[in-house]
């Protein structure tokens, strides 16, 4: 599981609001590089929930400064930091680990880098439909 | 354009997830002949497949991007656990470039709201077979199949969350048979503002396969 990814999974079980941002407790964590798309990092920062981001970095055990607190157009045209958000997002890997819901703190296991986000029946929000 | 290799697969891997048939072949057609439209029009920067299963389809439509020079994120999402690491397994085994990105999960559910108008091509070759709505639901193989009454019930849910997920200029990519009614899901969609043409129909076997497109229609 990329970051980018984390990014945009939410716990969705009922009677949960936000579910958002998962927090992550990571036993293997892996960097693998990948080829830097500078129009690619540029299109997806603005879509970023970028304190999530940062939490994420952090939780990971990547260095805390290693992005802004926040994102700007600016920055969008500096390449070191195009670079970092590159790395941060493609290149950090959670391989193995558990995402933890805020509100409920309910866990999804990370096992070979896939997250389990299913949910039992009696925790999906259709059922009382 | 071919199957991707699925050598790495042995015939008792396809008793837990969906061996690729004539609607995977139908779809990868379908994703084929809208190359120039995906790769210059849509310009995908985030694809989403819903129920990859042996992960033939992310693989292809990744590797049909990288032949393009596109760079998408490939998000693939499974019920079934034996499924997503096919998935995951697909993707390495044919060496695509792309970023494959697996989850475990009930359809969009975890994603919905994250992606939410952010999603430039949506895939779901979905469980179409009618079947007792009692079959529907569970995580194996019998997910990938299970339609429930006129197959319709899985496709039914998937219907709103695809609305919510395409961006202004993206794409879904629909399998259906005729027994799930076409043409009454495409009246759904346009309910939820997306108009539908049918890309292209097949006769195999016994069934009557058809790949549905549906875009954002201009306001």
């Amino acid at each position: 599981m990329r970051l980018l990814t984390h990014n945009v999974l939410r716990c969705a079980i009922k009677g949960v609001e936000e579910g958002y941002p998962l927090s992550i407790e990571a036993s293997e964590v892996q960097m693998e590089e990948s080829p830097f798309r500078p129009d690619f990092v540029k299109h997806i920062a603005p879509t970023l929930n970028w304190p999530a981001l940062r939490q994420a970095v952090k939780q990971v055990g990547l260095p805390e400064d290693m992005l802004p607190e926040a994102v700007s157009d600016a920055l969008l045209g500096d390449e070191a930091f195009l670079r970092a958000l590159h790395r941060v997002l493609m290149d950090v890997h959670v391989v193995a680990g558990a995402l933890v819901c805020p509100e409920s703190g309910r866990r999804f296991p990370i096992a070979h880098g896939i997250p389990d986000m299913m949910i039992a029946e009696g925790e999906c929000p259709r059922d009382d439909k | 354009m071919a199957l991707p290799s699925l050598e790495h697969f042995s015939y008792k891997d396809y008793d837990t997830f969906y061996e690729p048939s004539d609607d995977t072949y139908l779809l990868l057609d379908a994703l084929d002949a809208d190359r120039r439209f995906l790769a210059d029009t849509v310009q995908p920067s985030v694809c989403l497949e819903i129920g990859p299963g042996s992960g033939a389809i992310t693989t292809a439509l990744a590797t049909l991007l990288a032949e393009e020079r596109g760079f998408s994120l490939m998000l693939a999402v499974d019920i079934n656990a034996s499924a997503a690491t096919a998935t995951a397994a697909t993707a390495a085994a044919n060496s695509v470039t792309l970023p494959v990105e697996v989850v475990q999960g009930d359809l969009a559910n975890a994603l919905e709201r994250g992606l939410s108008g952010r999603v430039d091509v949506l895939v779901f070759n979905p469980p179409y077979v009618p079947t007792p709505p009692e079959e529907v639901g569970t995580q194996d193989i019998a997910a990938a199949w299970a339609g429930g009454r006129r197959g319709r019930e899985v496709i039914d849910r998937v219907l709103p969350q695809a609305a919510a997920l395409l961006s202004n200029k993206g794409v879904f990519y629909l399998v259906v048979v005729q027994e799930n009614r076409p043409q009454e899901i495409m009246s759904v969609m346009k309910g939820l503002g997306l108009s539908g043409q049918t890309a292209c129909t097949r006769r195999a076997k016994n069934e009557l396969l058809s790949i549905l497109k549906f875009t954002k229609a201009p306001p």
